[in-house]
């Protein structure tokens, strides 16, 4: 589904990324942990395809195609969520307009009929049912007031509405309480635990990983994978450290 | 008051960014005919405006417990301007929603003179600007608060959004308080439009048009939040969207 070779990137003239290459097949949730500082956003970024992060060698395909060719529109069209560490507030945008109109752009993009009001609505109910949401902050302007954890569970109520092929979900679990962790680690399952999906779930921390079990787990340190292994690697980190296993 | 005797030129404070050409060929017999506007006491009136090529001037008087409320798109060239004059009796609100939007050379402003006359009166001014290519959105507001005019509450607010490179924004807040016991607010920001914003919409597959457009409507409409009949607030809404989708690049 996806594969990075060799990639190279740099933010600002800054080298960040230095070879890094990973294979995520369809189908597979993928974890990849590491100090802070080792690229985890970079990569997130890159692949989300923000300005400002220049790819300087290698190359990502997404499901057969050259994803660094595509716009990040494009890229979402064509089945790439990216979940936001810090998901942006958006005044006097609600997030039912937000998400129904790209929702919309997506399936126009792909050809598809677009999702009529109702229709819509429908599936934002049923989605911010699974992740706990009141819809009524739906209605609200996009993540402006929102808690930490509330932004979170709205980013994984917009994945599960606009329904990907592949979730990189950059620190996902951050600013999240035990209870909303378990909601959020439950709502990634239930949207993306399928045979034609996969994650890339980038996180400090194990306990995410207790509720999204793992098949793969890397360690990302100066901008490369040095470490890839089962699920057994996680524990492994959280008991001895970075600096002993990347070592 | 305040007629001109002469053709108004940059140097006077009022027209500091006024067009020089048009300013030099004025018609100053026309610029001195003020359209006057009494609000009596305890009613509403509501002015409407597209402004127009030229100056449009308007003197308004508001009686006690009266409110004007003026809303106005500003899309006119190559020099457009509105001005009102508003003269507030003791609990009398002015109302004032603005928005400038365009490209090219044009130059449009909203010129305010708001006189808190009395005690216990309000305003409330928002103006939005949105521009491009070598445009150039304007607002100027004065506020004078007289010395009898305890419990004054002005508000204003002036934000803009500029496209591109080369197009640009001048805001001129100026309070003139006799007063002590008022509240008089006001807030200034001239800016591009939000990238992260743009990028994030972008990772949920709105196109950079889709996404800029629903960046620009959120943001041209704090200028209308005040106009209660949502069907004439939609209308001018997509009134002033419109300019854009015609115009801008």
């Amino acid at each position: 589904m996806l594969k990075i070779e060799n990639l190279h990137a740099e933010v600002d003239g800054k080298q960040i990324l230095n070879g890094l290459s990973l294979e995520v097949g369809a189908g597979e949730v993928h974890a990849i942990m590491g100090p802070n500082g080792a690229g985890k956003s970079t990569l997130a970024y890159v692949l989300g395809g923000r300005p400002g992060y220049e790819i300087t060698q290698g190359t990502v395909e997404f499901l057969g195609q050259d994803m660094l060719e595509l716009e990040p529109h494009e890229r979402a069209a064509a089945g790439l969520f990216l979940g936001f560490q810090y998901p942006v507030e958006i005044p006097g945008v609600s997030n039912v307009q937000f998400l129904r109109e790209a929702l919309n752009a997506q399936r126009k993009a792909r050809g598809e009929e677009p999702f009529s009001g109702g229709e819509f609505l429908k599936v934002a109910k049923e989605k911010a049912g699974l992740l706990k949401l009141d819809m009524e902050m739906l209605k609200r302007p996009v993540n402006v007031g929102f808690s930490g954890g509330e932004k979170k569970r709205a980013e994984m109520v917009q994945m599960g509405i606009l329904d990907p092929r592949l979730a990189v979900l950059d620190e996902t679990d951050s600013g999240l309480d035990i209870d909303a962790l378990r909601v959020v680690g439950e709502g990634i399952n239930t949207i993306m635990r399928a045979p034609d999906k996969a994650v890339l779930l980038i996180t400090h921390y194990q306990r995410l990983l207790d509720v999204v079990q793992p098949d793969f787990v890397h360690v990302l340190a100066k901008g490369r994978i040095v470490k890839s292994g089962g699920p057994e690697l996680a524990h492994q980190l959280e008991e001895e450290g970075y600096e002993a296993v990347a070592a | 008051m305040n007629e001109l005797a002469t053709l108004p030129t940059t140097r006077d404070e009022n027209w500091r960014y006024a067009d020089p050409a048009w300013l030099a060929s004025a018609d100053l017999a026309q610029l001195n005919d003020w359209r006057e506007i009494a609000v009596p006491a305890g009613e509403t009136v509501c002015e409407i405006l597209s402004v127009e090529s030229g100056a449009e001037r308007l003197r308004v008087h508001v009686g006690q417990g009266g409110r004007f409320e003026l809303f106005a798109i500003n899309a006119a060239g190559p020099y457009a301007r509105a001005e009102a004059e508003v003269t507030l009796e003791e609990g009398a609100h002015f109302e004032f929603g603005g928005v400038t939007i365009g490209g090219g050379k044009n130059r449009q402003e909203f010129v305010t003179r708001t006189v808190h006359s009395s005690p216990g009166a309000s305003s409330n001014q928002v103006v939005r600007a949105v521009q491009w290519g070598q445009a150039v959105g304007n607002f100027l507001g004065r506020i004078e608060v007289v010395k009898d005019a305890q419990k004054t509450d002005a508000a204003q607010n002036f934000r803009a959004i500029l496209l591109e490179k080369g197009a640009s924004a001048n805001a001129k807040p100026e309070l003139e308080i006799f007063a002590d016991d008022v509240k008089c607010a006001h807030g200034a920001a001239i800016g591009a439009l939000d990238e992260t914003a743009g990028f994030y919409m972008a990772s949920r597959g709105l196109p950079p048009e889709v996404a800029r457009k629903l960046l620009i409507h959120a943001f041209v409409a704090d200028a209308f939040e005040a106009i209660e009949d949502e069907e004439l607030r939609g209308e001018m809404l997509a009134k002033a969207l419109n300019v854009l989708d015609e115009e801008a690049v």
